[in-house]
């Protein structure tokens, strides 16, 4: 059976699910209750500078996206970091350490731009046995007011010059969180890893909001009439972190920079695609928040099948395994045929497929009287819409076409070589195929 | 000593009024918001969907359940009452599961389908419950239609015309309007007087007039009313009841089954319903299921439903057949009533077994009885009708019988499965073809 233990910038865990900086990770109450699930290691939610804490809000804190069944889809929140007393945070970091050496104590902070800041706690976070800490520049709502969190993650020569003071004042290491309100992910982890971070996570949460309340003309969650943005997070964001992921993972300028993968994770499954796209562990929120603690057990069991089936020992086999794969659009091989099959024993006739590509695509599935429903092929494009629209799994098929048969649709005989965009005949801008 | 189960004879209160109170709730209880919210969210919104297909009324049932999907039940009710305004009984009596249900494509994925009978009367019950009536008349057309029969056909009928419109004179033979759905109907699937609730509802359109007490052949005339009127819609249901043809069937405790049914919808005390101790139902439709089930319910000891041929050909759907069956109904199947015994009063039955063409096997059985309810089928009663086929009234798709200006629909027309449903399309229908009738004559 694989073992799960992940060394992470050398920070030890007995799996690679950690606890993301938030609500859960607040006290130690609720962190004594995420080890003893099974959590491999927890960022503690941020704290900030000594003093009288932050104020929260009194209304509700959180906006939902929900599919069917009131599944909770996308969670948005405007909490701020702890509001608790720093010297609290810090005793419970300590105690609770103490009795989990084995798991990973990542602690977050966030406290203003300017260097003593940072020099006044850090010596306080070191002392109580944290294993390192997480720089929170993402935080994208009420700190970010105050030129904190996203306000710094949104200029990188703020992330660079906060990072290097960490580093020059800390033995711990240093992980940084990224903010995804931003253009380029790439540049904000460049300027993390200049300013000598051991790591980078990502992604903090989105800017959002999540509905508007038809009844009050206020956006939810509404408190006395108002609204404001929040930070989107849950399994509806993690098409957006995955690629925010890879975009660091397979830069040239940033290969080998440690990434924590956050956002959406909320199966063994995604937490797999984390570590496929290049992420060394995966740091869950939302899922916890939906389901509570125990999650980690199916997490733990079903990235531990998987790594069997694919015959790997540990994480650390299958980090980064889809990062060559994952390339530019100009370099897909346009000379690679599919179309699409219906499979007639599994097709339930629900015409969703044909009502898609008739109303939205190329016309490509023709439906008969009795309500069977076949691919043309001389129309279809391959473009997956049948299969993405399709109920039943796997009833849909993409078939690629053997080289040397004709295109039904084009005309054109499949080539066997790759052929990619940069040397297509209509690209005005081509080069001579090597 | 109150009656029980073992009370031989002819009894009331074999129940205590408790058990008679739950025996006789809501077959399928109302769905709740949440409930809805997630049925409905089952719906993959099919294109050219089967369950519309398959709905006699052609309801747009992908529509109506997104609609309950989007938190709008009130627009689904709309959807479903503009193609079939009794949408409400129907989504309480419809045999769903040989009709929408049956057609829908997670019944093929998964044998469960979307539950679209229990979404409908969310739907319906949402709107109803709610003051005012959603359809409004057209301007007034100065032309008056006479509708015979309150029942489902009739009611669709005049509905519809009133809304093209109209002025309607639905006549009806019995004190109450709703035909079959206020007496022919087993009394745990319309709870709450809904049938009447229903009819109230839907003359609140305005330019119907009900005239109850009115018989036809009896205190009215076809040709009276083709006289006095633009147009007559003929929904007047089947009012006979086929005899069994068996020795012995004037005897006391040989019953009708429809009789038996209405008496139990029209009771206002379960507990002073007498039923038998040993009760036989012969037939095997929906009502002799109606009144297999409500016997057992009433409380009777032994309750046997006997069919002349094999279970695949009984007309009452495998579901309802189930529901007897749960309820512990015995059903025997391949076996014709010979001789009904008893002096005076029903004692016994006696039944011989049939092989799949009706040819007695020469072996034969008694059961005992002291009731015996026949539901094998109603006949049309009447004469001075138009043209029958087949026992029923002839008509063309869109209701037209043998006589100028005289329309008819429902079970007492020829084409389609006796339903509520397909009467109130063909009430429907009709409608549509006597506004465009009398709008071409200009």
């Amino acid at each position: 059976m694989a073992d799960l233990t992940t060394d992470f910038i050398g920070i030890k865990s007995p799996n690679p699910f950690w606890l993301a900086s938030a609500p859960p990770t607040d006290k130690e109450y609720n962190v004594r209750r995420a080890f003893e699930a099974g959590w491999g290691g927890v960022v503690w939610k941020t704290l900030g500078e000594d003093g009288p804490p932050v104020v929260n809000v009194n209304g509700p804190r959180y906006g939902a996206i929900w599919g069917a069944d009131r599944r909770l889809l996308g969670l948005n929140n405007i909490e701020l970091i702890t509001d608790r007393p720093l010297h609290v945070n810090l005793q419970e970091i300590k105690s609770v350490k103490q009795d989990y050496p084995d798991r990973a104590m990542i602690v977050s902070l966030m406290v203003p731009c300017v260097e003593e800041a940072w020099k006044a706690i850090l010596p306080l976070v070191e002392e109580t046995g944290a294993d390192g800490v997480e720089l929170n520049f993402g935080c994208p709502h009420g700190m970010s007011e105050r030129g904190m969190g996203s306000a710094v993650g949104q200029v990188p020569e703020y992330i660079e010059m906060v990072t290097r003071w960490v580093k020059q004042n800390t033995r711990m290491p240093c992980i940084v969180k990224l903010t995804p309100n931003i253009t380029d992910i790439r540049k904000p982890a460049a300027a993390a890893k200049a300013g000598g971070a051991d790591a980078v996570s990502l992604i903090n949460t989105i800017n959002s909001i999540t509905s508007v309340n038809l009844d009050l003309f206020a956006p939810e969650p509404t408190i006395d009439g108002k609204g404001a943005h929040g930070g989107y997070c849950g399994p509806a964001v993690k098409p957006i972190a995955l690629n925010m992921v890879a975009e660091i993972a397979r830069s040239a300028d940033l290969r080998g920079l440690p990434i924590s993968g956050i956002g959406g994770v909320t199966t063994w499954r995604d937490a797999a695609e984390y570590l496929a796209m290049g992420a060394g562990n995966v740091q869950v929120c939302t899922a916890a928040m939906t389901y509570g603690f125990k999650i980690v057990q199916e997490m733990i069991s079903g990235l531990s099948d998987y790594l069997d089936s694919k015959g790997m020992h540990s994480p650390a086999d299958l980090v980064g395994r889809a990062v060559p794969n994952t390339s530019d659009w100009q370099h897909l091989n346009l000379n690679y045929i599919s179309k699409a099959k219906i499979n007639q024993d599994l097709c339930i006739s629900c015409g969703r497929c044909y009502a898609a590509c008739e109303d939205t695509s190329h016309q490509a599935i023709a439906m008969s009287e009795n309500r069977v429903f076949t691919v043309k092929d001389d129309e279809c494009v391959a473009c997956n819409l049948c299969i993405n629209v399709c109920p039943v799994e796997n009833c849909i098929t993409m078939e690629q076409m053997a080289p040397g048969t004709t295109d039904p649709r084009t005309g054109k005989i499949v080539e066997a070589d790759y052929g990619n965009w940069t040397t297509h005949p209509n690209n005005p801008n081509r080069v001579a195929a090597e | 000593m109150s009656a029980n189960a073992l009370t031989p004879g002819i009894a009331a209160g074999r129940l205590h009024s408790d058990d008679l109170h739950q025996n006789f709730a809501d077959l399928h209880p109302p769905l709740g918001q949440h409930e809805a919210q997630v049925a409905a969210d089952r719906c993959y919104f099919c294109h050219d969907a089967p369950c519309v297909t398959a709905c006699p009324t052609a309801i747009d049932i992908p529509l109506f359940i997104r609609q309950i999907a989007t938190g709008t039940p009130e627009a689904a009710a709309k959807t479903i009452l503009s193609q079939n305004i009794l949408g409400g009984m129907c989504a309480r009596v419809c045999p769903t599961e040989t009709l929408c249900e049956q057609a829908c494509v997670r019944e093929t994925a998964e044998g469960k389908p979307v539950v679209i009978g229990q979404l409908q009367r969310h739907a319906t019950d949402t709107l109803q419950a709610k003051a005012g009536h959603p359809f409004s008349r057209a301007a007034p057309t100065g032309r008056r239609i006479a509708v015979v029969g309150a029942g489902p056909a009739g009611l669709a009928c005049a509905h519809r015309l009133a809304m093209k419109g109209h002025d309607v004179v639905v006549f009806d033979a019995r004190p109450k309007a709703g035909g079959l759905n206020e007496y022919g109907i087993a009394s745990y699937k319309s709870t709450n007087d809904f049938a009447q609730a229903e009819v109230n509802w839907l003359l609140g359109i305005g330019g119907i007039t009900l005239q109850h007490g009115q018989a036809l052949g009896r205190d009215i005339t076809l040709a009276g009313l083709q006289a006095d009127y633009d147009a007559v819609f003929l929904g007047i249901g089947l009012g006979g009841v086929n005899a069994l043809a068996t020795e012995g069937e004037e005897k006391t405790g040989v019953l009708d089954a429809v009789d038996f049914i209405a008496d139990l919808r029209q009771a206002t005390d379960l507990a002073a319903v007498p039923i038998g101790r040993d009760v036989v139902v012969i037939g095997g439709g929906m009502t002799a299921i109606d009144a297999a089930v409500q016997a057992k319910l009433l409380g009777a000891l032994n309750v046997t439903l006997v069919y002349r041929r094999g279970r695949a050909r009984m007309n009452a759907s495998p579901f309802e057949q189930d529901l007897a069956a749960s309820k512990g109904v015995r059903i025997i199947t391949n076996a014709i009533p010979v001789r009904v015994l008893g002096n005076g009063a029903v004692r016994e039955i006696e039944f011989a077994y049939t092989d799949d063409t009706l040819t007695p096997t020469g072996d034969t059985f008694r059961l005992a009885a002291d009731q015996v309810f026949k539901a094998i089928g109603q006949t049309l009663a009447g004469t001075g009708l138009p043209d029958i086929e087949k026992g029923k009234i002839a008509t063309t798709g869109t209701g037209r019988t043998s006589m100028a200006g005289v329309w008819a629909g429902g079970d007492c027309a020829a084409g389609g499965d006796d339903l509520t449903v397909t009467a109130v399309a063909q009430g429907r229908d009709a409608a549509e073809d006597i506004h465009a009738t009398l709008t071409a004559e200009g």
